[in-house]
């Protein structure tokens, strides 16, 4: 609750800030100091079991210590964000200001969809976060990749957006209780009924369509392509965890009872989308597009969370949303600081640069699972989930091998790091020393949640 | 003191580890070059000392430590060493002593990170042989991977990264395929206490897999899991097609690190990992194990009598060889098993030996091609003597190290069944061959003309070849010690 209303207010007030302020460089300190007040806040939520003013929602949202962690998780990430490439959403445009503001209203709604207990503030929820995406995806406005992608955004997320309200109001109209709310979805003994069924199918593939599952991904590496990089990496982690955490909570909530019904569309789903994802990766020469396709592989394993759907998955949830955010957010800040984004344009950075090929190293690792960093305790955990459950033990194997595929694409941008001799036209690094220390610290958060995960899941359970 | 402040396998893992990651801070290469000697000789002398003090049952303290480390979930930080644990850390700790004297005069770039890395895999081969909790198991297993990639990668033969590539995604896919075994087998462990009063649903203890009651089709699936990620990293035909490259393209130096340390993980890991967890599997698939291993014996060798690279034509011994020590692991009765062991000790120190000569061959002549060489006794007699010792070795000539381990596995295969002791023995009969036939011509015959300059090896390379050819005689002559060593508790702690 502190979430919501905190981001909501400071988006206004950074957005007017923008009309009053010339200066180019005061947003960045405002957004960063916002973020920290919005973690805090949460936190304290967190900590001491109760909001700071007590709104009464009509059981239309509900905290748990699984949505603040979630929540603070996410917050975290964009404080990470925010203070790695700051600097850069200067270099997007004019508006330096707006573009903190809109990113505060997204955090607003990731906020509420960390939290929605009723369909319907799902919906305004996903809107809250998509919309001002839209603006964000174009904001590059010179340039025709930008528009594009901003364009084909919109259009795909209208699209999902329609589907998504049509299940809704077959939901409405399947249920007896006729009611929004998830706990009141009626689902008699005999099972889902017909419109019942239309409408979760529906929805599934609407959520499906925000956390660019396979097969509804194409809009995925053209948006994450043409964005300002910025914004990319903040599409890539924080909307899309956002995205799988309501997708969990929505079908847990409200069809959690007949999981047994639904999980052979999610096993189809994962398989699918862990075979395109690395698959198609493993052809990309531009960085930028193979993280795309990359966050496509890795969406694959966090929807193992709704095909296993308990305690395990939920921690494995939680972890892989850190580590994947961290560790994507980090590699994006390093493609940021270099101008050109082809696998060969990081020949010899080693060399160059050697701690940002360090850090880079152990972000690559990360996210290929290698022990000693988060990533690989994320997989651990989810694949542990999907054993306990004591079926789909096959599901298992087909995800570690397209894990050691996945090592494929990542590994070829380590061995341009630290093998390849440098290019006879030398990369160019912008890089400060505050930018070193804070990609050191992203770095050592992946070492120190990959030896000790329960700095985070301990959240959880306070 | 001991037992009470600090234990062998902590020793044992800690003082690698931390000499490697300071190691990277020295900048001087004969700065770093002394410090990784001198650290290499201090885990020399704890391993040897360890050795003493190797039985568990009078030492307990000495020989395990354990920490909590994701005790939620049933794990433990949980070291131990066992006779072969005791055994293998010897192997490697003289292992890297050889490898740091022969690279004493190299001139690598970037030292310190050549010995930093060095120091960080000797730490990771370390934990795989002492870590009884199957999750630390699996952490040093992969850990001790990264830096021997880097180091493939970073020094060696011009296609060295793409070889090195092929190695990596192997292991890497084989060991994810161990990894879903381990869950699986987890999920069937019962719950885990912990000192603190925490209690686990499961448990990640050698112990707790070791007791679970699994049903005989569940193991034979675990049991080609696992299979396959040891299996690739010995490697076991048909698994081995990364490895020639790999010895071929990388620096002799970290080819020995793969070859004579990194394999035995893949065998130590069967008589830990497969052996006593899924004893109803690995009975039933011995019989194709087995032929898996003696095809490779067959087909190794045959490749290496027509290999003309020397650095391909040991990798292929090597795989023959290390067939020989997995189907005697297999064949799993007493003689066989102790036998693969002694073995598994020998053939490291011989195949250092080979890589040795081998490197000081290229480094001298340039060249690695048996055809552009000959005649090289007269131009280094000293270097002869010791290939022609170290080559019996690798033959298995009696009164050196290698027979008696060679022996007792045949011994055990013949146990076992006749058919493939017959097969096996064919590779000795190669290995004869091959190893004969390259020393011949290598070493004799005429001088070619493009060698006229080349000299004899110099001291440090006579020194450790010949503590090497000490340690042949020594074992083959008088091999009492090792075999009362093994004797009382030859198999998992």
């Amino acid at each position: 609750m502190n979430a919501i209303l905190f981001t909501a207010i400071w988006g206004v007030i950074m957005m007017f800030a923008g009309a009053f302020m010339k200066s180019k460089t005061t947003p960045k300190y405002m957004a960063v100091i916002g973020i920290a007040l919005a973690f805090a806040l949460n936190a304290l939520e967190l900590y001491t079991g109760s909001p700071l003013i007590d709104i009464d929602s009509q059981n239309m949202l509900r905290t748990s210590n699984f949505n603040l962690t979630f929540i603070a998780v996410a917050f975290g990430s964009t404080a990470l964000l925010f203070l790695l490439n700051g600097r850069d959403f200067e270099r997007i445009g004019q508006h330096v200001s707006e573009y903190f503001a809109l990113i505060f209203f997204i955090l607003c709604g990731v906020a509420i969809v960390a939290t929605f207990n009723t369909l319907l503030l799902l919906f305004l929820g996903i809107e809250i976060i998509t919309i001002p995406l839209y603006i964000l995806a174009s904001s590059d406005k010179r340039n025709l990749k930008s528009n594009e992608a901003g364009l084909k955004y919109f259009l795909m997320g209208a699209f999902s957006t329609g589907i998504m309200l049509m299940g809704i109001a077959f939901i409405y109209g399947g249920n007896s209780a006729a009611s929004f709310s998830l706990s009141q979805i009626n689902i008699g003994a005999e099972g889902l009924n017909l419109y019942l069924t239309i409408g979760m199918v529906l929805l599934m593939v609407s959520m499906a369509f925000k956390v660019s599952a396979v097969p509804f991904h194409f809009w995925t590496p053209d948006v994450y392509d043409g964005s300002p990089t910025v914004i990319t990496s903040f599409m890539a982690t924080i909307v899309k965890i956002a995205g799988f955490f309501g997708f969990l909570r929505l079908f847990e909530n409200a069809f959690g009872n007949v999981h047994s019904e639904w999980q052979v569309l999610i096993v189809v789903m994962v398989i699918a989308t862990l075979f395109i994802g690395n698959i198609t990766a493993v052809f990309q020469q531009s960085v930028k597009r193979m993280l795309a396709y990359s966050s496509i592989a890795q969406a694959g394993f966090m929807l193992i969370a709704l095909l296993s759907m308990n305690d395990t998955s939920r921690e494995g949830l939680i972890l892989y949303s850190a580590g994947y955010s961290i560790a994507t957010i980090g590699l994006f800040s390093i493609i940021i600081r270099m101008n050109d984004l082809t696998i060969d344009d990081f020949n010899g950075m080693v060399k160059q640069q050697p701690l940002l090929a360090v850090c880079g190293a152990i972000f690559l690792l990360s996210l290929t699972g290698i022990p000693l960093t988060v990533g690989f305790l994320a997989k651990f955990w989810m694949l542990a989930s999907i054993v306990e459950t004591g079926k789909h033990f096959w599901v298992v194997i087909v995800a570690v091998m397209f894990a050691a595929v996945s090592a494929y694409y990542y590994f070829r941008v380590l061995q341009a790091m630290f093998f390849k001799p440098v290019n006879a036209e030398e990369t160019v690094y912008r890089v400060s020393g505050t930018y070193k220390i804070l990609l050191v610290f992203a770095a050592a958060l992946i070492i120190i949640l990959g030896i000790y995960p329960y700095v985070l899941i301990d959240w959880l359970y306070r | 003191m001991l037992g009470t402040y600090f234990t062998f396998p902590e020793l044992l893992l800690w003082l690698p580890l931390v000499a490697g990651i300071l190691a990277f801070f020295l900048k001087n290469a004969r700065a770093v070059k002394t410090w990784s000697l001198i650290f290499a000789l201090i885990v020399v002398a704890v391993s040897a000392i360890g050795f003493c003090y190797a039985d568990f049952a009078k030492y307990p303290s000495y020989n395990q430590v354990s920490y909590y480390w994701l005790k939620h979930i049933g794990n433990s930080f949980h070291l131990k060493l066992d006779k072969t644990g005791h055994l293998m850390s010897l192997l490697t700790s003289l292992g890297f002593l050889f490898i740091f004297i022969y690279s004493w005069k190299d001139d690598k770039k970037r030292p310190n990170f050549f010995y930093g890395m060095m120091l960080l895999a000797q730490a990771g081969i370390m934990g795989v042989f002492s870590a009884v909790d199957a999750l630390a198991f699996y952490f040093f297993w992969e850990l001790a991977l990264i830096p021997v990639y880097f180091l493939c990668s970073t020094y060696g033969g011009e296609k060295r990264i793409k070889a090195t590539f092929k190695f990596f995604v192997y292991t890497f896919a084989g060991s994810l395929l161990m990894l879903a075994g381990i869950l699986y087998i987890y999920y069937h462990t019962p719950g885990r206490g912990f000192d603190d009063g925490t209690q686990a649903l499961h448990s990640f203890a050698l112990k707790a897999f070791e007791a679970t009651n699994l049903s005989s089709a569940e193991q034979g699936c675990l049991f080609w899991l696992f299979f396959v990620a040891f299996a690739i990293k010995m490697p076991i035909f048909p698994f081995h097609t990364w490895q020639p490259d790999t010895y071929d393209q990388s620096d002799t130096s970290v080819t020995m690190v793969l070859s004579a340390l990194m394999v035995k993980m893949g065998l130590f890991g069967v008589i830990r990992w497969v052996l006593p967890i899924l004893p109803e599997a690995s009975a039933a698939y011995a019989d194709i194990a087995i032929s898996l291993c003696v095809i490779g014996i067959v087909y190794a060798s045959l490749i290496a009598l027509r290999q003309d690279n020397l650095k391909k034509l040991l990798a292929y011994s090597s795989i023959a060889h290390i067939g020989l020590i997995a189907a005697a692991l297999f064949a799993a009765n007493e003689l066989s098993t102790k036998g693969a062991i002694i073995q598994m000790f020998n053939h490291g120190i011989n195949i250092i030996g080979l890589w040795i000569i081998v490197g000081i061959i290229e480094k001298k002549t340039g060249t690695k091609k048996i055809s552009e060489l000959g005649g090289l006794a007269t131009k280094a007699p000293a270097l002869t003597i010791f290939m022609i010792i170290i080559g019996m070795a690798n033959i298995a000539l009696p009164l050196t190290n290698a027979f008696i381990g060679e022996f007792m596995m045949f011994g055990g295969l013949f146990q076992y069944s006749k058919i493939f002791t017959v097969f096996a023995i064919l590779g000795i009969i190669l290995a004869a061959a091959y190893t004969l036939n390259m020393i011949r011509n290598v070493f004799y015959g005429e001088v070619k003309p493009s060698l006229s300059g080349v000299t004899d090896i110099a001291l440090h390379e006579k020194f450790v070849l010949g503590i090497i050819v000490v340690i042949i005689f020594c074992l083959g002559v008088y091999p009492q010690p090792l075999l009362d060593f093994i004797t009382n508790a030859p198999v998992t702690p």
